[in-house]
Formats: structure tokens, sequence, C-alpha cells
């Protein structure tokens, strides 16, 4: 059933094709439906698999049968998350585009092939699909921004664009050099994962993949496409792009570089400039990602860029977490992929939409004049909420999905575990910093001339599917923060079955 | 299936969901929901007070509910005498602010319902067992107190809501880290388990056998974990030298939010100390115990003397308020102090433990009344400046009568309640760590210092004629504070109400501090 994820929002997108230009209301109301749809077969799918547990095969259908190559569709507790997260996502980011009227049907249409494309690669376990599914979705995403973004759109597209070609080529040569050597003519994943590829290889064949996938995850020094694409993006498109996009990268990292060559992350047996493994490389990497997209995000002078930056650090969360290769640290990662989606989402939601929509203005010292905790008190709030809950703070998705990355980062590297904790800290600095800057400022009155320059009082008041998506993305940080266990019943089991076994060799 | 501590934890979040959901334009309707909302919980805390056993030092009304299973983490609550002395304070605390809050009139709904917020995290940290249940309240009672400064502060508000908050993030964040270091040894969260580990030597032991990082000797290694932990509690309550955030922040906030940081907050971090770094790491107290007094002394004298030096009363009060805490502080390292097995000794910990337990109890409800009088003072002139004044008896006698009790209250005297809990520390003290000790009298007597040069100032001398017109105190302010001066006498003349039941639970901390 749950292949009917990627059905509904292809056709949806084909739909939308077939309408006016001028339908502006039916096409939002196709897309509306189109990916609630999808989040509606995600949700009963998740239930029906808490049900039953394991690995469970949705589709399998010879595709192109000279190569072996299938079309297999399955999903475990781990794909499940991410659908979900695939479904939140989707329909808040249609409630945020509700003002999009510029190509109103395309914009929609790519929207969706995008959406589609994105449940494609959660839910393929051949990698030649996974792989077609990935590739698919950077299309939309390249003319998302393009055509619909601000600041620097064509710039910001286009390194987006290359870094991820950049990265699918790295990611495409180890897939065929896997493929060739195992010689048994399958992509299939969990076949693959079987075969016992030579130590040697994997040492090489790990890195590859790891990083081609960990470009689009925002693996520091690789992140830089990360802040400008956000920035230039239309705020659903960046809610997409930090809340699913990067968490394919991030997928793919533990989906198949680890679980192909697990051997990959071994002891080198020698030390390299004090590294002793591809996972000390990486958790290093990790954690300058946290802790200097922190600190890049506490001086910038845009507000999107603060929160392009975050995503960068929270990033570094998980894949920090999955360099612990132990099941805290790793559910952990799977939690803050999911964690991380909502929380930054409803950021871009409040930036782009609900400020810079109405304000026309994105910088902090520009906002800072105009007062708008009083002339836009819910977008205050909501930022305030989803400020907390990106800072970390008990209560919210982030801080359990955090706290687990730590306990397995305190066990594998303990200077690690510090500097994410100094990552944190930086966190609720500039986290402070915009929340005053951009509603609280410190000025009680404003004199009298910024009054009459600054237009607050015509800023037109927060509208309903904006209050509706901001809700429904609270309440998913909430409820997931005070009951975790909903996903990690989900997530753990998974990482204990066999295909991932190999993986955990920090215990826990 | 929720027992009567949840519902005494949930009652005030009701309360402001339901606030946040009024009209804006109602204000007093909010006022008197709040209101109400307080007076539920203070009648909760009282039942509770009435059904428990006090003979008993264990743990009672005690809920256990699996939380996140894959982390061990549980919903845990009970209360012992400690937890039960602080809810009893919190309760009695918080109304008392919100009636002092009552000229707030910028949104007032959301100041209510920040407040109710507020206590609803503070019954949480009094009354949460398992560390990661008690850090979820810890860390969320942080959130509404920084916006109850940011929004609703002084003119400096907003350089004094940060520093607090980044402040405290600090501690927490390396108190989260060495306690998930201790997880990782042992395996669970649980303050009832770890204390039990920790009283018999397992945790020193497990630590270094579980963890052993760069060639950190089994000695080290606990303490680093033991100073992660310090510095969280030691930034809440606040030790010299990491109080610099309390004067700016207890000076910006406003006059209600001023008497629950002061009140109740700074208690969490004594409460931390008792909860959490007595029981778990008393082998690491102990090996950095000396340094740990001198802290407490540096604090309990330096404070005094700082205060002393102020010319803003509520920054004189706030300096006071870290003097007064540093005396628990000395009551606790003391107590940590090894000793022979005479039952002598025993007796002085115990003395020494109630003292903190008591003077932590009165020192909430003296604090949180100057900051009223200071507050009105405030109110009613727009300066708190000490050398503004003078010679306001004259105008405003019972005004002064009131202040002049719970100054005395602040620094002592035999009859009200600071006396008990001040005198019994030092009694215990004395016998246990006669040096720092009699340093820290030194404090004792520059406090009455201040205090007095307070009543001095502001209330003898010549009435400065522009102060003519400052009015005594109305029929409604001298309601407001009259239970709280009562309950001073009361607490002086018979400490027995509150040592009854926190005696058997200091009794099982000292008998779990035996070598």
């Amino acid at each position: 059933m749950l292949a009917w994820t990627i059905y509904i929002s292809f056709a949806g997108a084909a739909a939308l094709l077939t309408l006016k230009p001028d339908q502006v209301r039916a096409a939002r109301i196709v897309a509306l439906l189109a990916s609630l749809a999808g989040l509606l077969v995600a949700l009963a799918g998740a239930f029906e698999f808490s049900a039953s547990g394991g690995l469970v095969t949705v589709a399998d259908k010879a595709w192109i049968p000279q190569l072996n190559i299938r079309y297999t569709l399955a999903v475990d507790g781990i794909s499940i998350t991410l659908l979900l997260l695939t479904g939140i996502a989707s329909v808040t980011g249609v409630l945020f585009s509700w003002n999009v009227t510029h190509r109103t049907k395309e914009f929609f249409a790519f929207y969706l092939a995008l959406i589609g494309g994105v449940y494609g690669v959660f839910l393929s376990f051949d990698l030649f699909l996974l792989f077609v599914f990935y590739e698919l979705a950077i299309v939309p995403k390249y003319f998302l921004i393009a055509i619909w973004g601000s600041t620097r759109r064509e710039y910001g597209a286009m390194k987006l664009a290359l870094y991820s070609f950049v990265g699918s080529a790295m990611v495409l040569v180890g897939l065929i050099a896997a493929y060739v050597l195992a010689g048994s003519n399958t992509f299939n994943l969990i076949e693959l994962a079987k075969f016992p590829f030579p130590r040697d290889f994997q040492m090489w064949a790990f890195p590859l993949v790891f990083v081609g996938f960990a470009i689009l995850a925002g693996l520091w020094p690789f992140h830089t496409w990360a802040p400008t694409g956000h920035v230039a993006a239309p705020t659903a498109a960046s809610m997409l792009l930090a809340g699913v996009i990067m968490k394919l990268g991030a997928y793919g990292c533990l989906r198949v570089a680890m679980t192909l060559f697990p051997l990959g992350l071994d002891d080198w047996q020698h030390s390299v400039l004090g590294f002793g493994s591809w996972r000390d490389v990486f958790g290093l990497l990790a954690v300058i990602g946290i802790v200097y997209g922190a600190m890049v995000a506490l001086v910038q002078k845009d507000f999107k860029f603060v929160i392009g930056y975050s995503s960068v650090s929270h990033m570094g969360f998980v894949l920090l977490g999955l360099m612990t290769l132990t099941t805290i640290g790793l559910s952990g990662a799977v939690l803050q992929m999911f964690s991380h989606g909502i929380i930054a989402g409803l950021l871009f939601a409040v930036v782009g939409r609900m400020v810079y929509d109405r304000a026309h203005t994105r910088v902090l010292d520009e906002l800072e004049v105009m007062r708008l905790s009083k002339a836009l008190p819910f977008a205050a709030g909501t930022f305030v909420v989803a400020g907390l809950a990106s800072m970390g703070m008990p209560g919210f998705s982030g801080f359990v999905a955090e706290l687990q990355v730590l306990i397995g980062a305190w066990k594998a590297f303990p200077t690690f575990a510090v500097l994410g904790g100094l990552g944190v800290l930086i966190g609720v600095a500039y986290t402070l910093r915009a929340v005053q800057k951009s509603f609280f400022s410190g000025h009680a009155e404003p004199s009298s001339e910024l009054r009459d320059g600054t237009p607050n009082h015509d800023l037109e008041p927060i509208s309903l599917p904006e209050k509706i998506g901001a809700a429904l993305l609270i309440v998913c940080m909430v409820v997931i923060g005070v009951y975790p266990q909903l996903l990690l019943k989900l997530i753990v089991p998974a990482l204990r079955s066999d295909l991932m076994a190999p993986l955990l060799k920090g215990g826990l | 299936m929720s027992g009567p501590i949840t519902l005494l934890t949930i009652t005030p979040l009701v309360g402001a969901i339901i606030i946040v959901g009024l009209n804006p334009q109602r204000k007093s309707l909010a006022r008197g929901v709040g209101f109400a909302c307080t007076l539920l919980s203070l009648a909760f805390a009282i039942t509770l007070w009435v059904n428990f056993d006090a003979k008993s030092g264990a743990l009672q009304f005690v809920e256990r509910w699996p939380w996140i299973p894959t982390l061990n983490v549980e919903y845990f609550v009970g209360l012992d005498g400690l937890g039960l002395l602080m809810v009893l304070l919190t309760a009695i605390v918080v109304p008392f602010a919100l009636l002092a809050s009552s000229h707030v009139d910028e949104n007032p709904k959301a100041f209510i319902a920040l407040l109710l917020f507020l206590q609803s995290g503070m019954f949480g940290v009094f009354t949460a067992l398992n560390f990661i249940h008690w850090f979820v309240f810890w860390e969320l009672s942080l959130v509404p107190a920084y916006f109850l400064i940011k929004l609703w502060g002084g003119p400096r508000r907003a350089p004094a809501a940060n520093q607090f908050f980044i402040y405290t993030m600090v501690g927490s964040v390396t108190l989260l880290l060495s306690m998930v270091a201790v997880f990782l040894a042992t395996g669970s969260w649980d303050f009832m388990v770890l204390a039990e580990k920790g009283r018999s030597g397992e945790l020193t032991t497990m630590l270094t056998a579980r963890l052993g990082w760069f060639g950190l000797s089994k000695d080290a290694l606990p303490l680093v974990i033991f100073g992660g932990a310090f510095l969280g509690f030691a930034v809440k309550v606040p030790l010299v030298p990491f109080h610099t955030w309390l004067p700016a922040t207890y000076a910006e906030a406003p006059t209600g939010v001023s008497m629950v940081l002061t009140g109740v907050m700074s208690k969490m971090g004594v409460y931390g100390f008792l909860r959490v770094l007595l029981p778990v790491f008393p082998g690491e107290m102990r090996a950095v115990l000396p340094l740990l007094l001198w802290l407490a002394v540096a604090t309990i004298v330096l404070s005094a003397c700082a205060a002393f030096a102020q010319r803003d009363l509520k920054r004189i009060v706030a300096y006071s308020s870290i003097n007064h805490l540093g005396y628990c502080l000395l009551g606790i390292f003391a107590a940590a102090q090894i000793t022979g097995n005479d039952p002598q000794w025993n007796t002085e910990k115990a003395a020494a433990l109630n003292g903190v337990l008591l003077q932590m109890f009165n020192h909430g409800l003296t604090a949180s009344a100057l900051f009223y009088f200071v507050g009105l003072i405030e109110q009613r002139t727009d300066r708190r400046g000490l050398d503004d004044f003078g010679g306001l008896r004259k105008v405003a006698p019972v005004f002064c009568g009131l202040m002049g009790i719970t100054m005395f209250a602040s620094l002592g005297l035999p009859g009200l309640n600071g006396f008990v809990g001040e005198f019994l520390i030092f009694k215990g003290a004395f016998a246990l760590t006669a040096w720092a000790s009699s340093i820290s009298v030194i404090g004792l007597l520059v406090t009455a210092i201040f205090l007095l040069t307070i009543l001095q100032r502001v209330w003898s001398g010549p009435l400065t004629s522009q102060w003519g017109g400052f009015s005594d105190l109305t029929v409604k302010e001298r309601l407001i504070v009259l239970p709280v001066i009562v309950l001073m006498f009361v607490l002086g003349v018979c400490p027995q109400l509150v040592l009854n039941f926190i005696n058997p639970t200091v009794l099982r901390v000292v008998e779990a501090l035996k070598p």
C-alpha cells in the first residue's frame, strides 16, 4: 500500500499540469489533497507496520531484466519514520505556499514531483531504483529554486544542482563497482549486503559512497550549497530542502554506504594524522559541522541564513550519531532526521512565509526596528516555540534525538561529545539572538520617525493555512518530544535487524 | 492512574492554558483564574503535607511508569521531606508573587500564564526522581523565567535575560554531559539507584571500568564528571565565582519574578546539591572538600561585602540572597566532611542539614518578601537607590514596621524564622569545620550592617520633603504580605512544624554519608 505514496504524488503532479494557468485555487487544492493523501497512506502504513515489524516488501517486479534491475520497494522502521516526515513536510509545505500566485500550477507540479521522488528514495531497496528516484528529486528542486526563489536564486539553484550531481557521481561509481565485484547480478540491497566485499575494497568504496550522500546531508566542508540553497529557495522549497532533501543524504549514508560496506568503518590499524579509521574522520567532520555551523549562524545578518546554517549544525548531529555505531546513537540519528525535518520546516516557514512575505526584508537589523512581536504575535510565538525546540529544549523532539546522539558519542568519542555540547550552547546563543533581533528587539518604544517609516501597521494578519501548518508541526515536535517511544519503537527494531546488525560495533 | 503529584504538577499548567485562551481584554478575569489556580495548587500541596507520613524518611506518593524504555527513562515522581518542603515553598511563594504583580498592566494574560508555567516546572523539578524526567522540568522552568524577564523587566532587561539564560544553559549542558557519562557507566538515570551506587563507591569503580578516557587516572575521571555536574548546580545557586549573572537578573526582573527567582528557583540549585551531588558523588565531593568549603566561605563573605557596597536596593537584596544561600552550601559541605563513627558527628551533621533545609524554606519566604517591599518602594517613587530616601518611617510607619520585621528575619534575629536555620547550620558546621564557619561569621556581621543601613537610610533620619506624599501600605498590600509575616513568626517560634517532617529525611541522608 505504501507504494501509493509515490503514485499519488506523481499523479497529483500530472493532474496539476492539466489545469489552466488561472485555476490557482484548484491547483492549491489538488496539491493539498495529493500531499494529504500521501501523508494518510504513510500514516496507515505506519500503523499496519507497527503490528508486524521487520522488513516488509511492498512491491517487487522485474524492471530491466537484462541487468536484473528490479522495482523493489520495501520498508523497515527507519524508512517508515522518514516517510512520515515526508508526508508531514509535504502537507505543511503546501499550506505555507498558499500565497504562491506566480505560475501556481507549475509550482505545485514540481513540488509534488519532488515529493514523489523523495518517497521513492525512502522506499527503494533496489539500489538502481533508489538512485533513479534520488536523481528525480534533484531536478524539480532546481526549477523550484531557479523560478520561484529569491536572493541569488540562479546561483543557489546551480550550486545545489552541481553539488548534488558530484555527490551522485561518486555514489554511482561506488555502486557500480559493488555491482560488478559482487558478480551476483543484482542491485538488491539485501542481496548485496550479504556479499562479503573484501576489506580493502570497502575501505575506499565506503568513503566514496558515504561522502557522495553526505554532501546532500550537509557534511562539512561540503555543506556550502546548503545555506545558499536554503536562502534562495521559496519557502516551501526551503522547508523541503532542510526538512527532507538533507535527510535523503543522511538516509543514503546509513542505508547504502554503511549497510553495504560495514567493514569500511573498521580501524585502519595504523594511524594517519591521529585518525584511526574513517569513523574518526567523519566523526570529526560532523562535529566541525555542528560547531562551525552554529558559530557562523551566530553572526549572520540575514534571518534565513541563520536558519540555513543552523541546519548544517543540526545535520552534524545526524552524521555524528551515524558514526557512533551504537543502537542509541543510530536511533538518535534517525530520530534527529525526523526532528530536524519538522523543526527546520517550521523555522523556515516563519522566516520565509510569515515574516519575509509580509515585511519584505530578512535583514535582522531592519527587522529589529519593526517590533514584529506586536505586529505578528502569532509568528513571534511560533518562532519562539520552534527556536526552543531547535536549541534542544527538553520536551521537544530535538532533545531526545540529540541526547541519544550525545550518549552514543560519549561512548565512542568523548571529546566530540563535549564539542557537541558546545555546539548546543552556541545554538542557544544564535537562537536567542535571532528571536530578539527579529521579534523582541530591545527598543522599548521606537522613535516616531522610525514608526512612521516602517509599514508594520499594514502587515496582513497570519492566515488560516499558516496557522494550521504551524500547529501541525508544533504538535509533531511536542508529541515526539514527550513520547519519543512512538518512533523509537519503529526505529530500534530496524537497527537490530540482520541487515543492520554488522554495523553495531559500539554495543549498547 | 495519575497520582496526587502529577495532579499538583499539571494544575498550574492547565491554568496557564486556560488563561492563554481567555479574551485579552479581560485582564481581571485572567488574574482571578491565575490566582485561583495557585490557590488550588497550594491546597494540593497542603493536602500532601497533611497526608505525608512525617515519621518515615522514605519516598511517598510514588508514581512510576516506563517512559522511554530504550533509554531506561521512567516517569518517576515521589516526595520525601526535602521534596515536600520545596513543594510547599513553591506553592506559597508563587501566589504571593502573583499578587505582588497585580500592577503589571502590559499583557497580564501572558505574564500570568508564564508564571503558572514556571510554577509547573518548579513542582516538576522538586518531585521528579529520574534524571531525564527531572531535567525536562529543570530546563523548561528556564524558558518562562527568561521571557518574564525579557518582556516585563527593567530598562536593561535584554542583556540581563540573555546572561541569565546562557549562564544557566552552560551549567545545564555540562550537567547533562556528566549525567550521560554516569548513565553510560551505570545504565540508570534513577536518583535513588545512583545514590545507592554512589554511597557504596560502586559508581566510581564503574566509571573507571567502563569509560577509560585519555588515560585519566581512576581518581581524576570521576572528578571530571563531578565537576560537570557541580557546575550545573553551582551556577543555579549561585556559588561565587559563578554568580555574576544574578545581580543583573534580579535587578532587572519585574518584582513578582524576582520573588520567584530568589524564593524558589535559587533553591533548585541547593536542591540539586542535596538530591544529586551529595548522595551520588560523596567521594568526589570529599576529595575536593577544602576547595568547596573555600567557595562557600567566599560566597558568604564576598557577597555580603558586595551587598554592603551596592547603592541599589534591589541589588543589595540580590547579593544578600547569594549570601544566604552560601550558608546552605556551607552546611551541605560541612556535612560531607569525613568523620569518625562517633554518633556525636552524626548529630552535628543532622543539625547542619536540618538547618540547611530550614534555611532554604526561610530564605524563600524572607527574600521574596524583601523583594516585594523593594518593589513597592520602586512602584511608589520610581527610585530604588539607597540614598534616594530618608525618614520614610514618619509617613509610612506600617510599611517600615513590616519591612523591618522582614529584614530582621533575614539577618537572623531570634524569634523570627531566619534564626533557627542559621543557628542549626552554624551549630553543625562549627563542630565539623571550625575554620570555615569562623570565617563565615564575618558574613553574618556584614549582613547585619547592610540591612541596618537600609533601615537607617530609607526609613530613619529627617524626611526628605519630596517624599512627603509617600503613602503607607494599603489594606490590600497589608493583606498580601500578612500571611508571609505570620509564617515568619510561626516558624521562628515553632520550627518543629517543619523539622518534624524533614528530620527523618535528613537522618537518612546522614546515614548514607557514613563511611
